[in-house]
């Protein structure tokens, strides 16, 4: 099983449709892999469904780095 | 069009019972879709899946109550089961009408209306999308009136909750555009169902007079217009109204 690092940047390469060294840990969706508005809602999306949990609105409008989605995910499903 | 052109769809129909609806899930089963329609009874779901039997196509009828999230997720769930995939064609066709001189209308008359013509569209929209945004493919057609753009008294409710049907498309045909999903409305005119079977025959006559084509319209011109929305060939047909209204209005 890869860990949740490296399967939150398999989505994003997916998603955003960028290159797997762009994602690094400090990366912003937005200002860095180029995501517009709905792209960030599908990346939240694909992280639901890889981890198999519901992200509330409030806290998904909080994840717009890679280093963020992860620490969700580790925080949430630990 | 071609009985194959929609071979690959999974096609949900709102109020699919009787009238346009009806003629709706026919129309697009008949061009090869898997076509789930929806009745607010079981009654009424029953008739419809005896209808697609007869047909000897793979439709199946649900009970749906649109104004009910829990309703609108089970039925989904029946669909994906059923049918073998959540829906790539979405046929927002339920609707009521309580009219009523504005002067006279009740709260409840408002509200009613609001909530399962206009505001079903929203929850159903919002239950499907993600599917179709995912799968970059996914039409949806909301079903409006003249009325919600030419006005009628006595339907302060219903154009109103027709015409915000026409917006609500709009602005989320600019959202999802880019994930390959169009939203598009037709819009009826005066079409020969029991909706306007229970005006008064006065009005009616006055109403035929100001169609130019002379008639009512049969549902199943405003199926032909839903068809073409659904179909390969509307695919860069986005954010659009079709008018099918015999000229009644024309825009």
């Amino acid at each position: 099983m890869s860990s949740v690092e490296e399967r939150v940047r398999k989505i994003v390469v997916e998603q955003l449709g960028v290159k797997e060294e762009e994602v690094t840990m400090d990366a912003s969706f937005v200002d860095d892999l180029g995501a517009d508005s709905l792209d960030t809602v599908e990346l939240v999306m694909a992280l639901e469904e890889e981890f198999e949990t519901e992200i509330p609105d409030e806290d998904a409008e909080k994840i717009t780095k890679v280093k963020e989605a992860v620490d969700y995910v580790n925080a949430h499903l630990g | 069009m071609s009985d194959s052109m929609l071979d690959a769809e999974i096609a949900l129909v709102t109020g699919a019972s009787r009238g346009i609806g009806a003629a709706i899930a026919s129309e697009l089963s008949r061009l090869g879709a898997k076509v789930a329609g929806t009745a607010t009874t079981e009654g009424g779901a029953s008739r419809i899946a005896a209808r697609f039997a007869d047909a000897d196509s793979a439709g199946i009828g649900l009970c749906l109550d649109v104004t009910q999230p829990t309703s609108i997720e089970a039925a989904l769930t029946a669909v994906e089961e059923q049918l073998g995939g959540r829906p790539t064609i979405l046929v927002n066709n339920a609707g009521i009408t309580r009219d009523n001189l504005l002067m006279r209308m009740k709260e409840q008359e408002w509200d009613e209306i609001l909530d399962t013509n206009l505001s079903s569209v929203f929850r159903l929209c919002k239950a499907c999308m993600r599917s179709m945004t995912k799968a970059r493919h996914g039409r949806i057609i909301n079903i409006s009136s003249v009325v919600g753009v030419s006005g009628n008294a006595g339907q302060c409710n219903y154009a109103a909750a027709k015409a915000g049907l026409i917006g609500f498309s709009k602005s989320l045909a600019r959202e999802i555009g880019p994930r390959g999903v169009t939203v598009n409305v037709v819009a009826p005119g005066f079409i020969d169902t029991d909706m306007t079977r229970e005006l008064p025959e006065a009005q009616r006559e006055a109403l035929l007079g100001s169609i130019p084509l002379g008639r009512l319209g049969a549902p199943e011109e405003i199926a032909a217009a839903v068809a073409f929305l659904a179909s390969p060939a509307a695919a860069y047909v986005t954010g659009q109204t079709i008018h099918v209204n015999g000229g009644m209005l024309m825009i």
